[in-house]
């Protein structure tokens, strides 16, 4: 049964994200997953050996889109072009919804390929908003939004970043891919409680989760991707489940990628989360209490080039 | 220099955004910031283009916190953007870099990019315009500029040919009934041809070579082929190829051609018809071997309809 109206697919349980150098192992072992989140981007080419992989993998597997190009934040109108080319992709997928992240990256018809984050104002919320709807009428398939990492903020904003969201979603009256690593890493770059913001996000509008690892830098953490899921956000995992009912869950790692048995054991971890949600359905608490937050200043280390690739 | 696309910064921000023009005036402001080169050691530049301290200019949108400064926030994204766009550079232009040698190749990088930012939705088309760059402003690859200019072209091509446009594919019964002097055929969108005063081709090879095994020494524990991956691979000499990049089976090929059958795909490929293609070969395109190589061409699947 779903979770709630943005959650049909609950069913979906753990998925893991579509990357190159899992290709060979999916397409000649083909093990046992879920399903598989693929980035959009990745496939919006005009032939070739991608469209190719993909043809296959859809023969066997679900496929769930997720972008990183659509800057619903961005001032700029949608790209005409790229939303058709996009919608061609949903008609070959049969995504059941499709996500991209709540923020800006382009303007003026440049990019910088980057999630960048947004002014939390109210003009920004309504334009947000309005873009969000444009996109899901124009591509007919439901959209889910995702919060991002931040490693600045505005003295234009004017609410929190969950109350903007919640603005955003409401007002777009779409759903939400809560990732809560995303929520752990700008809450410790901008010292607020992530359960703060797990307990003001509409729970029903939770459609899918992101959990990933992160690296911590001197002062701040980056959202690298290149690391198992770390205890926190396991943690905020668990709660995030209890608020928002079994989710579909999918595990990033777009860097220093191991096998990918290793990859979907970390995935499945999630699992233990959802059995406690679904044994605190029946009526007892499968959960530990709220942890404290942890404030201790963050441990200094040293690894520079790292860049997100998607987050 | 200003990034081609990206219209001028405001001068100063509204305190409160109110409307969407106020929210494309930031982003304009941030995006003019983290397009601007970093310095040598990866910072920010201490000014912003019009002439304001950098620090000012982040100061007026970005918030500090107790941990880091305004410039400091702005710095983890600008370093993000630019690590992010030139790793897409380096990794699509191995020939390129070995050729120039890494500090030019960098330089060369980092001035593309400051004039020309992406203005594509997907990194894959982040080097379409690299070719025209390095003819256009030739101080960053002399004395070197044509033979760059080749290998970005080729670069390039790689590119078109791993993931661009596949027509349906003319089949000799497409075309039984019609004549030469009124047929014309399209080449695959995918397809390049490429005329060059180097091997431009067996250089790029010879590049990946080295690469690759200089990816095997680096994890391997004896460090015998240590010696051969550091070699720099000689400057190709002068000699005219034909090449034609093209994909099989989802797989990237080179594909060398005599110059004859080179000039019949280029009048082809112009629009003209096949009579006319033929002619303009002259007297080397023989009957036998035009047969020939049209026997082929269809076999790699190269024509589609016009
Ligand atoms: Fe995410």
């Amino acid at each position: 049964m779903p979770a709630n109206r943005f959650n049909a697919f609950t069913d979906y349980g753990i998925g893991l994200g579509l990357r190159v150098p899992h290709y060979a192992h999916i397409l000649e072992r083909k093990p046992t997953c879920g399903w598989f989140e693929i980035i959009s981007e990745n496939f919006l080419v005009d032939g070739g050996r991608p469209l190719h992989v993909l043809d296959r993998i859809l023969e066997q597997y679900r496929v769930v889109q997720h972008g990183v190009s659509l800057y619903f934040g961005s001032a700029d109108k949608p790209d005409r072009a790229h939303l058709r080319k996009l919608k061609a992709l949903v008609k070959r997928t049969r995504t059941p919804w499709l996500s991209d992240h709540l923020c800006w990256g382009s303007v003026d018809g440049t990019y910088t390929h980057d999630l960048l984050p947004m002014p939390y104002t109210f003009a920004a919320a309504k334009h947000t908003a309005e873009k969000i709807r444009h996109v899901r009428d124009f591509l007919e398939v439901p959209i889910c939004v995702e919060n991002v990492s931040s490693y600045a903020e505005f003295h234009a904003s004017e609410m929190t970043e969950w109350e903007f969201l919640g603005e955003v979603v409401e007002r777009a009256d779409c759903g939400i891919l809560l990732d809560v690593n995303n929520i752990y890493v700008s809450a410790q770059n901008h010292g607020f409680d992530p359960y703060d913001y797990l307990d003001h996000v509409p729970h029903d509008r939770v459609g899918q989760m992101h959990i990933a690892g992160h690296t911590r830098f001197e002062k701040y953490i980056l959202d690298t991707h290149d690391h198992p899921v770390l205890d926190p956000v396991w943690k905020l995992y668990a709660h995030a489940t209890k608020l928002c009912g079994v989710t579909a869950t999918l595990l990033e790692w777009d860097d220093k990628i191991p096998s990918f048995d290793e990859v979907h054991a970390e995935a499945l971890k999630a699992n233990e989360f959802i059995a406690g949600a679904r044994e605190a359905k029946k009526g007892g608490d499968g959960f530990p209490s709220r942890p404290e937050f942890p404030r201790a200043p963050p441990q200094p280390r040293t690894a520079r080039r790292a860049v997100p690739t998607s987050r | 220099m200003t990034p081609i696309g990206l219209k001028s910064p405001p001068a100063r921000l509204p305190r409160r955004q109110r409307t969407t023009a106020d929210l494309r005036a930031m982003q304009r402001l941030m995006a003019h910031a983290l397009y601007q080169p970093l310095t040598p050691a990866d910072d920010l530049a201490p000014r912003f283009r019009d002439g304001r301290a950098m620090a000012d200019v982040a100061a007026s949108f970005i918030k500090p916190n107790d941990r880091l400064s305004s410039l400091e926030r702005l710095q983890i994204y600008a370093r993000c953007y630019w690590y992010r766009v030139i790793d897409c550079v380096y990794d699509d232009s191995p020939g390129l870099r070995a050729l120039l040698g890494e500090q030019r190749f960098s330089a060369l990088v980092r001035a593309y990019l400051a004039k020309y930012p992406s203005r594509s939705f997907t990194l894959r088309n982040l080097c379409s315009r690299l070719p025209q760059f390095i003819r256009d402003e030739p101080r960053w690859t002399a004395p070197r500029t044509a033979l760059a200019h080749a290998v970005a072209r080729f670069e390039w091509a790689q590119t078109v040919a791993f993931d661009g446009e596949a027509r349906p594919v003319l089949t000799r019964d497409d075309f039984a009934d019609a004549p030469p002097a009124k047929l014309r055929l399209a080449l695959q969108p995918y397809v390049t041809l490429l005329a060059f005063d180097w091997p431009v081709d067996d250089y790029v090879i010879a590049v990946k070579q080295r690469d690759a095994l200089r990816g095997e020494a680096s994890h391997a524990v004896d460090h015998g082929p240590r010696a051969a991956s550091h070699r720099r691979v000689p400057w190709p000499r002068r000699g005219r190829v034909h090449v034609v990049v093209h994909r099989y089976d989802h797989r990237l090929f080179y594909k060398r051609v005599e110059s004859a059958a080179f000039r019949v795909l280029e009048q082809l490929a112009a629009g003209r018809t096949l009579a006319q293609a033929i002619a303009a070969a002259g007297a080397r395109a023989k009957p036998d071997r035009v047969r020939e190589w049209f026997a082929t061409w269809m076999e790699l699947g190269w024509f589609c309809r016009r």
